[in-house]
C-alpha cells in the first residue's frame, strides 16, 4: 500500500500542497505533523488531490481541518483535483466538523479531586439515610405479609435457604475445622511454656463458641451469599425486571428481598452451629495429636469448664449478623444504576460493607455482654 | 450495473447453520455488492441475526464458505481474518457499547487498539465520527447509560465507523426508534453510504427503511435466501410470506411515502 506523501511548494506566490498515495486513517500519523505545520505566507493555498489514491474520513478530516484553520486566519484554501466522491466526502466531513469549544471532557484536576472528597463524605450521610429507609421499607413489607399467610412465599424462601445455607455447609465446615486446628496448634505452643497445655481446651471452646465460629461464618456468608444477592437483584434492576414486577402489582421487596433476608436469618444460626461443632472437632483432633489430650478428656474438660453461656451468646448474635448481611446486600442491589459496570461496583461495596458492619455489630455485642457481666 | 463491473464484497456459499437438531440455514448463498445497501428481511426465527453473526465470525457454521473483502473468514489464517476485521464495522441491536467507557472512549477504543495515532488526532477523529452520526458534542463525555436508545444506536454506529470501514453491518438499526428518529437514521445511513462509499448490510424489519434506503432486499425464508432483488420486484414474488410482507397494509403505507 502506498503511503501518503505531503509536498509543500511555494512558487510565484502560489502556495500548493500536493497530496499523493493513500491518505487513510491508518497512515495519518505520517503526515499529521506536515498538516499541523502548514502555514500559508500568502493569502491563498491550493490543495492538490489529483495524485491521491484513496481518501477516507480520517484523511478528509486533516484536509478539512487545515482548510478550517487557515480560513480563520484569512487564507483562501482551494481544493483541486478531487473527484466527485472525494468532493462529497470532504463536504460531509466539513459540515460535521465539531465546533472548537463545544466538546466537554470529563473534568480532571485538583479541584475536582477535592470536591470529590466532599461529595463522598456527604454521600456517606446520604447512604446511611438510604439504608435506614430501606430497612424501614423492608420491615413494613414484613409486617404487611406476616399476618397474611397467603402472601408468604415458601418456595422462594426454601430455595434461598438451600442456596445460601445448605450449599454453604461444606465450605463453612472446612473453614471452621481449620480454624480449630490452627487455634489448638498455636495455643499449645504458647501454653506449653507454662505447662498449662490442658487449658487449650478452654481456649478453643471459648474463642470458637463465643466469637470465631459465628463471626467467620458470617464473613463467609457475606462473601458468598451477600454478593450473590447484590449481583442477581442488581442485574434484574439493570434489565428493568424490577420495574416490570411493580407494574404487575408485585412488590420486589416482598418477592425478592424478604425471602432472601429471612432465609439468611434462619440459616446463619444453623450454619454457625455447624461451624462451632466442626471447629471443636478440629481443635480436639489437633490437641490429641499435638498435646496428647485424648478426645474423652477434651469432652469432659469442655463440659466441666466451659459454661453454656458462651454458646448461647455466640448463637444469639447470628440472626443479627444475618439481618445485617441480607439488608445491606439487597439495599446495595437497589443502588445499581444503569449499566453492567455498576453491578460489579455495588457488589464489591456490598461485600465490604456487610463484613464491616458485621464486625461493628460484633464489637457492640461484646461491649453489651461485658456490661451485663456475661 | 452489469455483473462484470460490480464487485462482490461478501460472498456466502452453501452456508449451513444448525443449533442442535434445529437447522437454521441450509445451503444458503448470498452476494453483497460494493457500495450497495442490502436489507435482510425475514420472519422471526429465520436466522437473520444468525446470518449476520456468522458473516462477522461470531458464529461458527456447520458448513459452507464465507468470503469477505477477499478474505476467507472461516478458514483463513488469523492474520488474514484480523486484516479483514479492520475493514468492517458492526453496530449491534442495542449498541453493545462498553458501559464503563464514555461515548468518546468507546469510539476511540478501536483506534487505540489498531492504529498508531497520537492521542490528539484520535480525539479529533473521534469527535468527527460522533458528529458525523449526528450526536451533539455534549454526548462525547457521557456514559452509555446516560443516553437514550436512539442516541445509543448512533453512538454504536460511530464506533462501527471508527476505523473507516468499507462494510458496515447493522442489526435492526431502527428498531425501537420513534418514526422521526428512524427516518433521520435512514437518512444518515444513505448519506454516509454516498459520501463514504460504504457497503451496508442491514438486518431490518422496518419497511420504511427498506423503501427509503435499501438498494436490494434479500428475503430469508425456508432456510435460505428465498429471493433477492430491488424492492419493486418483491411484490411479484409468488410466495405467501413475501406477498403478505410486501403487499400488506403497512407495506402499502410505507410505499406511498416514497
Amino acid at each position: 500500500m502506498a503511503q501518503p506523501t505531503f509536498t509543500f511548494e511555494d512558487r510565484d506566490g502560489q502556495a500548493t500542497v500536493r497530496l499523493a498515495g493513500r491518505l487513510v486513517t491508518q497512515h495519518l500519523n505520517l503526515v499529521d505533523d506536515d498538516f499541523a505545520n502548514t502555514t500559508a505566507k500568502s493569502n491563498s493555498l491550493r490543495v492538490d488531490l489529483s495524485d491521491l489514491d484513496a481518501l477516507d474520513t480520517g484523511g478528509a478530516w486533516l484536509i478539512a481541518h487545515l482548510q478550517d484553520r487557515l480560513e480563520r486566519d484569512g487564507v483562501r484554501v482551494d481544493v483541486a483535483g478531487a473527484d466527485a466522491n472525494q468532493t462529497a466526502l470532504l463536504r460531509t466531513v466539513r459540515e460535521a466538523l465539531p465546533s472548537e469549544k463545544g466538546v466537554e471532557d470529563i473534568p480532571r484536576g485538583l479541584l475536582v479531586w477535592v470536591s470529590g472528597i466532599g461529595a463522598k463524605t456527604a454521600g456517606v450521610g446520604a447512604s446511611m439515610v438510604s439504608l435506614l429507609s430501606f430497612t424501614g421499607e423492608m420491615l413494613t413489607s414484613l409486617f404487611g405479609t406476616i399476618l397474611r399467610p397467603k402472601r408468604w412465599r415458601p418456595a422462594a424462601l426454601v430455595s434461598q435457604m438451600q442456596d445460601a445455607g445448605f450449599n454453604a455447609i461444606p465450605i463453612v465446615v472446612l473453614m471452621s475445622f481449620l480454624i480449630g486446628v490452627v487455634l489448638s496448634f498455636q495455643g499449645a505452643s504458647q501454653l506449653r511454656q507454662f505447662g498449662a497445655e490442658v487449658f487449650v481446651v478452654d481456649l478453643i471452646a471459648i474463642s470458637i463458641l463465643r466469637e470465631l465460629g459465628i463471626l467467620l461464618t458470617a464473613i463467609i456468608v457475606a462473601g458468598r451469599s451477600g454478593s450473590a444477592f447484590t449481583a442477581s437483584i442488581g442485574s434484574m434492576k439493570v434489565r428493568e425486571e424490577l420495574d416490570a414486577m411493580r407494574t404487575l402489582g408485585l412488590d420486589p421487596m416482598e418477592v425478592l428481598v424478604l425471602p432472601r433476608v429471612i432465609a439468611l436469618i434462619i440459616m446463619l444460626p444453623i450454619l454457625g452451629f455447624i461451624a462451632n461443632v466442626s471447629g471443636l472437632v478440629g481443635g480436639a483432633l489437633m490437641s490429641w495429636i499435638e498435646l496428647g489430650v485424648s478426645p474423652g478428656m477434651f469432652v469432659s474438660r469442655l463440659q466441666e469448664n466451659t459454661d453454656v453461656s458462651h454458646l448461647v451468646i455466640g448463637m444469639a448474635k447470628a440472626p443479627f449478623f444475618a439481618a445485617v448481611i441480607g439488608v445491606v446486600s439487597c439495599w446495595q442491589a437497589m443502588q445499581v444504576r444503569g449499566s453492567a459496570d455498576s453491578v460489579g461496583h455495588q457488589t464489591t461495596i456490598s461485600v465490604v460493607q456487610s463484613i464491616f458492619l458485621v464486625i461493628v455489630v460484633d464489637a457492640m455485642f461484646s461491649i453489651f455482654f461485658a456490661e451485663l457481666g456475661l | 450495473m452489469s455483473d462484470t463491473e460490480r464487485e462482490a464484497v461478501i460472498k456466502v456459499r452453501g452456508l449451513r447453520n444448525q443449533f442442535g437438531t434445529q437447522v437454521v440455514h441450509e445451503n444458503l448463498d448470498l452476494d453483497v455488492w460494493r457500495g450497495e445497501v442490502l436489507g435482510i428481511v425475514g420472519g422471526s426465527g429465520t436466522g437473520k441475526s444468525v446470518l449476520l453473526r456468522t458473516i462477522v465470525g461470531l458464529n461458527q457454521p456447520a458448513a459452507g464458505s464465507i468470503n469477505v473483502l477477499g478474505a476467507d473468514v472461516l478458514h483463513g489464517s488469523r492474520a488474514e481474518r484480523l486484516q479483514a476485521e479492520r475493514r468492517w464495522g458492526v453496530a449491534f441491536q442495542d449498541g453493545a457499547l462498553f458501559s464503563s467507557l464514555t461515548v468518546m472512549q468507546n469510539v476511540m477504543a478501536p483506534m487505540r487498539e489498531h492504529l498508531n495515532l497520537n492521542h490528539a488526532l484520535m480525539r479529533a477523529l473521534g469527535q468527527l465520527k460522533i458528529s458525523l452520526v449526528g450526536l451533539p458534542p455534549l454526548a462525547c463525555g457521557k456514559l452509555p447509560s446516560e443516553l437514550s436508545g436512539g442516541m445509543r444506536k448512533r453512538a454504536a454506529l460511530a464506533r462501527a465507523l471508527s476505523l473507516d470501514p468499507e462494510i458496515v453491518f447493522l442489526d435492526e438499526p431502527t428498531a425501537g426508534l420513534d418514526p422521526i428518529g428512524a427516518a433521520a437514521y435512514d437518512d444518515l445511513i444513505g448519506e454516509l453510504k454516498r459520501s463514504l462509499g460504504l457497503t451496508v448490510f442491514m438486518v431490518t424489519h422496518d419497511l420504511d427503511s427498506l423503501y427509503a434506503i435499501c438498494d436490494r432486499i434479500a428475503v430469508l425464508a425456508e432456510k435460505k435466501v428465498l429471493v433477492e432483488g430491488p424492492i419493486e420486484d418483491m411484490t411479484d414474488v409468488d410466495h405467501p410470506w413475501v406477498q403478505e410482507y410486501f403487499t400488506g397494509p403497512r407495506a402499502r403505507a410505507a410505499q406511498s411515502k416514497t
